[in-house]
């Protein structure tokens, strides 16, 4: 699903990523845990292809294309779609619009796809009981994110994302500024969408369900609470622009918990002193 | 400069006397400032072209709409309303207007008389170099309710051309006035708007603005007085000044009696043009309360000064003004994109939510219009 190689990103001259690796397969959920400024945002940020955040080494492949020049649009365009933490308003655009668009190109990557686009079409052309699903009807004629709460905001950004079917999820940080009641309703949110948008009911386990649905999904948490709701495979620590540390997301989690990123970093420097060291060789 | 010896005031094509004798072209025209020639939906016509009135249609009880002209002759000069808010001798416009009456309609609401569908009033100008001179009285007597649209156009093919308009309106106790003006000038056009109205008691005004189409210069700065305690007034405009367009327009709001409410929000684009965009709350009875909100976005190499003012000289009056110029900002085109609307197609989202003020009993035409319009500065690579 997607592949990034040695990627080097800076932020006004900043390098901010320093030779990121990873690779997320089909169905596969990966979070990545990492203190304040790590570069966490700044990878998901240049992986939907936002201006500001400079590519100067390295290689993005998503869906077997090379997308590491690629306008953002094309890249939703071609299934990738992002949650923001911070949205900007915008006034005089209502979200029932901004949901048909987000339906529209929904649509065209879709059935681009091998996956049954009756079924979605159908679907998503009942905005309203999508927006059901996250308690959002009410907001329907509301302008984007005006006046919106926290809660409001991620419910909103769910919406959209169901309207848009990506295929590889990017949440920034999705528990951030959400009260408990939301967060039930954004994580039920989140994993429907990893798990292909199954209907209420349809128990299955979550894990069974994103194998199924073949959706992938990238995960920034500092919390890990969106973890009681989506089955998540693998995890990493971003530190200071570079992934180390893999594991299971919650042991990750745990050890954090325990013992916090100075932690983490002490397990960097020895492997990054391993790599030193085998290097000569 | 403006040089009102440059247009013609006292010889033009004569008017015609219904929409059926238009062509395709000008009806299109009229559908752009918001006059429907199929009078669907409406509660009355009124058409003045050059220097005379034609079509003047209504059947509904309580509304009186006549030729200015008319109005005068039938009830005395009308000396409560006719040249009581204006002044005959403020200025050459005025003179002009006031010496040389072409004509212009007014309007009255009679008391507790609920209008709902919009009036139409259309104010045409065929032929270049025709200068207009009208005078337009719009009163809404006790507890009744109007909504006017006055359409603004010159006929295809009218380039050149000057449009003075003398207006007064009246809105007494209780009564409700929508009052929605939409100018469809031509590139040469000069248009001297000059208006004036007093809100009494629980009276309320909305009064909406469109300009949309090129326009050599508009200037206009309407004051609308709130001397009744409770009244309220709203002003909307969206204003869009392509290259060439010199527009100078704004609302001057005076909150004269206790418990009164007024706000007035502009959104204004250039694409090339200028905008000066005014607006003035003064309070001087309390408690009131006023906000005014200029908002530009200047896209090319276009000029919006905005000059908000407010003036408060009462203990307890609240007044408040936000104004903002400057281009879109990219988060918000970026935010677009990644759901995968390219460049151009955000932009014009923005664009279009920006310009999207809610206003009442516009022809879907004149919102297809403005989409319309929106795209085309898109295409043309205005944004």
């Amino acid at each position: 699903m997607l592949q990034i190689k040695d990627l080097h990103v800076e932020i006004a001259g900043n390098e901010v990523l320093k030779g990121v690796n990873l690779h997320i397969k089909p169905g596969e959920t990966f979070i990545l845990f990492g203190p304040n400024g790590s570069g966490k945002t700044t990878l998901l940020m240049t992986l939907m292809g936002f201006a500001d955040y400079k590519i100067t080494k390295g290689s993005i492949v998503f869906k077997g294309r090379d997308v590491t020049r690629a306008p953002m649009y094309e890249r939703a365009r071609l299934g990738l779609g992002m949650s923001f933490q911070r949205p900007p308003t915008i006034h005089g655009l209502p979200v029932r619009t901004l949901l048909e668009m987000c339906a529209k190109v929904g649509q065209a990557s879709s059935s681009a796809g091998a996956q049954a686009a009756e079924a979605s079409d159908s679907e998503a052309m009942d905005l309203d009981a999508l927006a059901r699903r996250v308690n959002f009807e009410r907001f329907l004629g509301r302008d984007v994110n005006a006046g919106f709460s926290g809660g409001e905001i991620k419910r909103s950004e769910m919406l959209q994302l169901m309207a848009q079917k990506p295929d590889l999820l990017l949440f920034d940080e999705p528990e951030s500024g959400v009260d408990l009641e939301n967060m039930a309703v954004i994580g039920q949110a989140a994993r429907r969408l990893l798990g292909g948008e199954c209907e209420d009911g349809a128990e299955d386990c979550p894990k069974r369900q994103t194998m199924k649905s073949g959706k992938s999904g990238l995960i920034i948490t500092h919390t890990g609470y969106i973890l009681d709701y989506v089955n998540a495979d693998r995890g990493q620590v971003m530190y200071e622009g570079q992934l180390c540390c893999e594991a299971r997301p919650l042991e990750i989690l745990e050890h954090v918990r325990k013992f916090g990123y100075q932690e983490c970093l002490r397990c960097f420097m020895d492997e990054k002193q391993t790599i030193a060291l085998n290097l000569p060789r | 400069m403006f040089d009102l010896k440059k247009y013609n005031f006292t010889e033009a094509e004569t008017g015609i006397s219904d929409f059926s004798k238009l062509g395709e072209a000008d009806r299109q025209r009229l559908l752009y400032s918001g006059i429907d020639v199929s009078e669907q939906g409406r509660s009355g016509s009124f058409l003045h072209m050059n220097h005379e009135g034609g079509r003047c249609q209504s059947s509904q009880p309580g509304l009186e709409l006549m030729n200015i002209k008319d109005a005068l002759q039938r009830f005395d000069g009308l000396p409560q309303y006719y040249w009581k808010l204006l002044n005959p001798d403020q200025d050459e416009i005025s003179r002009s207007a006031a010496q040389n009456l072409h004509g212009g309609y007014f309007i009255r609401a009679k008391k507790g008389a609920k209008i709902t569908e919009p009036v139409q009033s259309c104010l045409f100008i065929k032929g270049n170099g025709v200068g207009q001179n009208v005078h337009n009285l719009i009163i809404v007597e006790e507890g009744a309710e109007l909504n006017i649209i006055s359409g603004c156009a010159t006929a295809e093919g009218t380039s050149e051309a000057a449009h003075l308009g003398i207006s007064e309106l009246y809105v007494e106790k209780g009564g409700k006035l929508t009052f929605t003006m939409i100018h469809n000038w031509g590139e040469n056009v000069a248009v001297r708007p000059r208006s004036a109205g007093v809100v009494a008691a629980e009276g309320s005004l909305v009064n909406n603005y469109v300009l949309l189409q090129p326009v050599h210069d508009v200037t206009m700065y309407p004051t609308i007085s709130l001397n009744g305690e409770n009244a309220v007034a709203r002003f909307n405009s969206v204003i869009v000044a392509p290259a060439g367009s010199y527009v100078d327009t704004g609302n001057r709001l005076l909150l004269n009696a206790p418990g009164t409410r007024g706000e007035i929000i502009a959104r204004t684009l250039t694409t090339g043009g200028t905008i000066i965009n005014r607006g003035f709350i003064g309070g001087y009875a309390a408690p009131a309360k006023g906000h005014l909100e200029c908002k530009g976005l200047v896209l090319g190499e276009g000029r919006i000064h905005a000059i908000p003012e407010l003036d408060a000289k009462a203990d307890g009056v609240e007044l408040s003004h936000e104004a903002a110029v400057g281009k879109i900002a990219q988060e918000e085109i970026e935010y677009l994109m990644a759901r995968g609307l390219d460049e151009g197609e955000a932009t014009s989202t923005i664009v279009r939510g920006f310009l999207n003020v809610d206003i009442m009993g516009l022809p879907k035409e004149l919102q297809k219009a403005m989409d319309d319009e929106i795209q085309r500065l898109n295409a043309a690579g205005g944004m």
